[in-house]
């Protein structure tokens, strides 16, 4: 092993790789959420579907798509490896032990609620992102594929909604610890500027979930 | 259980206490009566006085880690009733008074739990992977020449503040004992930074940051993921500020060092 990947595989080299991947798939939940907000423009889904258009044919969009698989990719394979190795840090458990009183729950569960997120991609892009790129799907008024129709389809369903919504609130609570703890990984933590990203990873945190869980949401009750 | 003795009325308690015969043999939890404690006992107290009725019925005393009981030496180790060195915030199990604990508790005792840290009997835990980290490069190499004057290199206060607060860590090891992922990253960065802010300790800042967590992730400590139980336990109050300086020098070293092996 070089230098270089030795000290990514130390415990603070995969840390670093699961904070720097975390705050870029940050930065991709964004893009996501401005473009989904077509699905509210109440336009029987041209907007929405002349987006999906545009991110289907971008080829600078279709290499970001590489680019962020590969960040799905490593962040989860660098969190498993880390979260196996601290369960076998501990072999015997202890009887009795309150991390409650010292330490925040969505911290000590940040692998429970990533696998959930996984769980949610997974049906997500089987739903979504497959169907588009290879089922047979109807035109719209435009003339554009019709995944607009694909999404009042999918969230006609009460069971599709609960997935998406509690998804979204373990994405929340992962994010929550998970914001900060990636600046405090990369080792920024001061006074002057730590309480206002901590400030800011909440406000994001609960903004960006929220926008995402609204969608399934209105579909089911308001359309 | 929390709930605080105001008055000295003795107490009679109920322990459930971690028995092991050794390194190699199981253990497992053991029921005691304690009786006639008086709130003004440190906990290690109300432990000899189970101790001295141990031994009065002839049997084994419990073993268990101390020294200066003044909490300066962190040998005194002790799960109790699921918080590192009991339920009081910023004490060693030695500082902590049995007035915290109301008549009638049951009081569950354990010993520290890492796989780098191994049960020696009972509750008395062998922590020298500690002290091999330390060995590792939590040192600064004075080779030749005379003693050096005091003060003869200025240091800002500031500074000099931050690396004695640093340097207060009595490796105690209640940071890894209440870590989830049993992580002795709070300890490790507390030597890392107490050294890389002094002038003497800048000379050797990036072979000691490489060869301390070399040695760390060889002991079989977890990873940090910045849950914080670690800090909220610590007797002294060592800060995750710490951890971020030791991330930093992680990363300066490995990018910068010498070091290609
Ligand atoms: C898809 C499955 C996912 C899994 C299994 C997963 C798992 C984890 C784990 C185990 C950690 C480390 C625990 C910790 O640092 O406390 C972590 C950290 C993090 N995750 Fe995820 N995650 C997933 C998805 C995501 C997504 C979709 C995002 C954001 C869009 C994200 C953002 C973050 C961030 C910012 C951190 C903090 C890094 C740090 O503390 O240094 N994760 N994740
Ligand atoms: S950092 Fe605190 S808890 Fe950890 S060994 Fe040092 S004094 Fe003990
Ligand atoms: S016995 Fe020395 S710190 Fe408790």
């Amino acid at each position: 092993m070089s230098w270089f990947t030795k000290a990514l595989s130390s415990t603070i080299g995969r840390k670093l790789l699961v904070a720097i991947t975390g705050l870029f798939l940050c930065s991709f939940l964004v893009v996501h959420l401005i473009g989904n907000l077509q699905l509210f423009s109440n336009d029987e889904g041209v907007a929405f579907n002349a987006y999906t258009y545009f991110m289907t044919h971008n080829p600078l969009i279709r290499a970001m798509e590489i680019i962020l698989l590969i960040g799905f990719v490593l962040h989860i394979y660098e969190a498993w490896t880390l979260s196996r190795r601290n369960q076998s840090a501990r072999s015997v458990k202890y009887a009795v032990n309150k991390l409650e009183e010292n330490s925040a729950w969505s911290s000590r569960n940040m692998g429970l609620l990533g696998t959930v997120i996984f769980i949610f991609l997974l049906v997500h892009l089987y739903n979504f992102y497959f169907k588009l790129k290879f089922g047979e799907l109807g035109l719209d008024a435009a003339g554009n594929k019709n995944l607009y129709a694909i999404t009042i389809e999918a969230f006609s369903h009460w069971w599709y909604v609960a997935l998406y919504v509690i998804s979204m609130i373990a994405l929340a609570l992962h994010l929550i610890h998970g914001f900060q703890s990636a600046f405090q990984t990369l080792g920024l933590n001061h006074k002057k500027y730590t309480p206002a990203i901590k400030a800011f990873g909440y406000f994001f945190s609960i903004v960006v979930c929220a926008g995402f869980a609204a969608m399934p949401l209105y579909f089911f009750f308001l359309y | 259980m929390a709930g605080n003795n105001p008055n000295s009325t003795p107490m009679n308690l109920t322990l459930k206490v971690w028995r092991q015969k050794n390194a190699n043999t199981p253990g497992q939890l053991v029921t005691y009566k304690v009786n006639e404690i008086s709130p003004d006992m440190s906990f290690l107290e109300m432990f000899d006085v189970l101790n001295e009725d141990l031994l009065r019925q002839g049997q084994e005393p419990i073993a268990f880690d101390h020294d200066c009981r003044e909490g300066i030496c962190g040998m005194c180790s002790m799960y109790i009733n699921g918080r590192a060195h009991g339920p009081e915030k910023g004490t060693t199990t030695c500082q902590l008074h049995m007035r915290k604990f109301k008549d009638g508790d049951t009081i569950v005792v354990e010993p520290w739990r890492a796989n780098a840290f191994t049960v020696h009997k009972d509750l008395s835990v062998d922590r020298s992977a500690l002290d091999r980290i330390q060995q590792a490069g939590g040192y600064v190499s004075v080779n030749t020449g005379g003693v050096p004057d005091a003060n003869e290199i200025p240091i800002p206060k500031s500074i000099a503040d931050k690396a004695f607060d640093a340097a207060t860590c009595i490796q105690c090891g209640a940071c890894v004992a209440a870590c989830k992922n049993a992580s002795a990253m709070l300890f490790l960065s507390a030597k890392v930074s107490q050294l890389a802010m002094l002038p003497q300790g800048k000379v050797e800042r990036k072979t000691r940051v490489e060869n301390m967590l070399a040695q760390h992730d060889a002991e079989g400590f977890g990873s940090c993921t910045n849950i914080g139980s670690c800090a909220a336990e610590c007797p002294v109050g060592i800060s995750l500020e710490n951890i971020a300086m030791l991330n930093r020098e992680y990363i300066m070293a490995k990018a910068t060092s010498d070091n290609i092996g």
